[in-house]
């Protein structure tokens, strides 16, 4: 990463930590997780409650479908990272790698339902263009989607745009296939907490 | 008034602290990072692209800050002030927006 700090500046009890990260997964430990463990005082704790809660708190919106929204604002984002991350998790979460592959190729022409594609064509515009109107926002509700799904689609989008700002910009070491599977496998297991 | 959802809470709760708590950086710093206003270069180069460009960030972004001075703990927190806060004002827009399509549909 490019800030030293972020390489080396952990105490011992985490160094122990990533060390058992390291045995269980037999992969290094992504720097998203690191990024968390350093001063967590300033960002981390509070980050992974805000991300957690977005999620895997409740919501009528599934885990898997909260995941694929991850893929696809990070693809908005251009973020290698977490496009990388997300579309693993999500595909794990869906059991379908097929369907997750046609959404981040061609949104429009992919099965999913309209209200899933009506979210994310909305979380697309507000990540890429900085604003959205009313209109949007009444297209989304039209194609069946409730206000508080709305709300947690948006939440799910802040989270993501702040990770992947951050993994851009401290940058983050993209993973091998197997290392974002196994962060994917441990994400569906534990969460973000 | 609107009650905040849990999650617009949690997220508020970060914000407050990267801004008002114990740091490393000015309050000032932060807050205009957060903001991506008032920057003076280098900085404003890094923090701005952090902002609305993150894709293009470069290790000669991260020389020219340390170049003048600022430690690897200022640009820590910077650079996460700049990110939460591009979050922090696409999550308001998409809440207003999403407000006004609900209060349009109520009056309709």
């Amino acid at each position: 990463m490019r800030l030293d700090v972020l390489n080396r500046g952990y105490s011992p009890g985490t160094k122990l930590l990533f060390a058992f990260i390291r045995l269980v997964t037999r992969q290094p430990v992504p720097d998203a997780a690191k990024l968390v463990f350093y001063r967590p005082d300033f960002y981390g704790s509070r980050a992974k409650e805000f991300t957690h809660e977005a999620m895997r708190g409740p919501s009528t919106w599934s885990v898997a479908d909260r995941e694929l929204m991850a893929a696809y604002v990070s693809q908005a984002n251009e973020c290698a990272f977490c496009i990388g991350a997300h579309s693993a998790t999500a595909r794990q979460a869906y059991q379908d790698g097929p369907m997750v592959a046609a959404v981040l190729a061609d949104l429009e022409s992919a099965p999913i339902s309209g209200g899933l594609r009506a979210t994310l064509r909305m979380l697309g515009k507000l990540t890429r263009e900085g604003k959205v109107g009313a209109e949007d926002m009444r297209e989304v509700l039209s194609a069946g989607v409730s206000r508080e799904q709305v709300e947690d689609a948006l939440a799910v989008c802040a989270a993501f745009n702040t990770t992947n700002r951050l993994a851009d910009a401290f940058g983050f070491e993209v993973l091998s296939p197997e290392g974002f599977e196994a962060g994917a496998k441990f994400l569906l297991k534990r969460g973000y907490r | 008034m609107l009650i905040e959802d849990n999650k617009r809470a949690a997220h508020r709760a970060l914000e407050d602290r990267i801004l008002n708590g114990e740091g490393r950086a000015s309050p000032e710093q932060r807050a205009r990072a957060f903001g991506n206003a008032g920057l003076a270069p280098p900085l404003d180069g890094l923090l701005g692209k952090v902002a609305t460009r993150p894709a293009q960030v470069t290790d000669a972004d991260f020389a020219a800050a340390r170049a003048a001075g600022v430690t690897e703990d200022e640009l820590f927190e910077l650079v996460i002030c700049a990110a939460v806060g591009q979050s922090a004002r696409l999550y308001d827009a998409g809440l207003a927006a999403l407000a006004d399509a609900v209060a349009a549909e109520e009056d309709g």
